[in-house]
């Protein structure tokens, strides 16, 4: 059996260290290991994006990254994305403009949607549909999304 | 879907890793983005012993022109070559290719490297080497060397590099004054491989007579294809020449042996690469004129 792994990495701006198999993907290391649970896995197939996370600055599928690759990364999942008590502003226009219905897919969205806010803070509805296309919703075919992901954009600039 | 066991490094040097590789054999793999190799792990579909990781090589992820080439490191991530404005401008086969591979996330890590020795006939990079003269450098056991595109790409799946070599760098020639390239791909949703690729490079004189012409295709035959005899049929023609264009556009189509599969039909796929060598061949020429 291939020997466990000693792997130290900064999720959601805290050190955290494992002893994992290399086989071990990072969605579990999260999940599992570390109980950050709001990262979901709905394909496991690499197409739906449910499991997306920042891994150092760039959103990618956790479910396809080993938990060794991340090894002295820095990892940020949904629960790092409000600031304590107050939601960012992506978590607030989802809300507002009701971005989800089952929420299944959400966690992925908003990590997508943060990470093209930070490449480009004022995208066209073409950007936003491609910046999303990674991330497939199964509830609210697409439009409130979208609608979100543009009043987020709205309200970061706004505070500006 | 565990991926089965295995043993993983990361060693710091090219050298370590094909030592790594050399030492263990068949049995051993290379890990660049992961994002067809962690699939085929969690499916079964591989079950390598141990997993060379070159993620964690320094220096495999330059990006620039130097002595007539654009040299790509096989570690660039397909997003990258989506952000650059030198491939925009100078290189746009390439550049509209990196923004049709996968999806956004799926691009955030996917290599230069990895979509080319993946060997997937339905990867894009591969058909866009094949217009644009591109070479392979690799460092393996006996050394280095550099393998043309051309020759490259041997079966479905497999490449020319043998288990202990490691693709380092992808590049192609910088192009000659009066140069364009187009990249096209029809997918059935967003996000998918091709029902079928084409890309296009060429070069014109003074008066839109070509002197030289690329074309390669995706996902119609068991490795990305050379459509050398319609390429032929352009040479010393006028871009605009439609008959010229028409007639590299069914060559083109007979060089494609696709299947029938839930993509769509041989017959379809056929006639896809008929109708975008067409369209490849006017938008290249346009961009070879300076327009866009
Ligand atoms: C949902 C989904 C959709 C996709 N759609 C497309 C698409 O439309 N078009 C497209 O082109 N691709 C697509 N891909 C594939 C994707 O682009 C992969 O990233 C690419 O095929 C492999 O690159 P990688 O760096 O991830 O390689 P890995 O997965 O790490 O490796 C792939 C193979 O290449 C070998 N390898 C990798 N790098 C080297 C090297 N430097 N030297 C020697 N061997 C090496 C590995 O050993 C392995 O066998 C898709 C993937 C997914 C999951
Ligand atoms: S669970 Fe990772 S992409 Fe669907
Ligand atoms: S809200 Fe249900 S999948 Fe998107």
């Amino acid at each position: 059996m291939a020997g466990k792994i000693h792997i130290s990495l900064t999720v959601n701006g805290k050190e955290r260290e494992a002893n994992v198999q290399p086989r071990r993907l990072l969605v579990h290391l999260l999940r599992e290991d570390l109980g950050l649970t709001g990262t979901h896995v709905g394909c496991d197939t690499t197409h739906c994006g449910a499991c997306t996370v920042m891994l150092n600055g760039k959103a990618v599928k956790s479910c396809t990254v080993l938990a060794v690759q991340a090894d002295g990364a820095e990892v940020l999942t949904v629960e790092g994305l409000a600031e304590g008590e107050e939601l960012s502003a992506v978590q607030r226009a989802f809300i507002a403009k009701h971005g989800l219905q089952c929420g299944y897919c959400t966690p992925g969205m908003l990590i997508a949607a943060h990470a093209l806010l930070q490449n480009n803070p004022d995208p066209t509805d073409e950007e936003i549909r491609d910046g999303i296309s990674g991330n497939l919703c199964r509830c609210t075919g697409y439009t409130k999304i979208i609608d979100s992901v543009r009043y987020a954009a709205k309200i970061k600039n706004a505070h500006k | 879907m565990n991926p089965p066991e295995f043993e993983y490094v990361a060693p710091k040097t090219v050298q370590e890793a094909v030592d790594l590789l050399k030492v263990r054999g068949e049995w051993a793999k290379v890990l660049a983005g992961g994002q067809s190799l962690i699939p085929l792990l969690k499916l079964r579909l591989a079950s390598p012993a141990l997993l060379v990781d070159i993620g964690k090589v320094p220096g495999l992820d330059y990006l620039a022109e130097s002595d007539g080439h654009l040299r790509m490191g096989a570690m660039v991530r397909v997003a990258d070559l989506n952000r650059s404005a030198l491939l925009k401008k100078k290189y746009p086969a390439i550049h509209d290719a990196s923004g049709v591979i996968a999806d956004p996330l799926v691009r955030n890590l996917g290599t230069v490297g990895g979509n080319i020795s993946h060997g997937d006939p339905a990867n894009d990079l591969p058909a866009v080497m094949l217009a644009s003269e591109g070479e392979m450098a690799a460092t393996g056991s006996g050394g280095n060397r550099v393998i043309k595109a051309e020759d490259f790409f041997t079966d479905t799946f497999t490449t020319a590099l043998a288990h202990d070599e490691i693709l380092t760098e992808v590049r192609v020639p910088v192009p000659l004054p009066r140069s364009g390239g187009a990249y096209l791909k029809v997918e059935q949703k967003v996000g998918d491989f091709a029902s079928a690729g084409v890309a296009v490079q060429l070069s014109v004189d003074r008066a839109s007579m070509c002197t030289k012409v690329g074309i390669g295709l995706t996902a119609v035959g068991p490795t990305a294809v050379k459509a050398k005899k319609a390429e032929e049929a352009m040479l010393g023609k006028q871009v605009t020449d439609r008959v010229a264009v028409a007639e590299a556009a069914a060559l083109a189509a007979d060089a494609a042996t696709p299947t029938s599969d839930i993509r769509g039909t041989a017959e379809y796929k056929k006639r896809l690469v008929r109708l975008l060598v067409a369209r490849g061949l006017k938008r290249a020429s346009e961009r070879a004129g300076g327009k866009e």
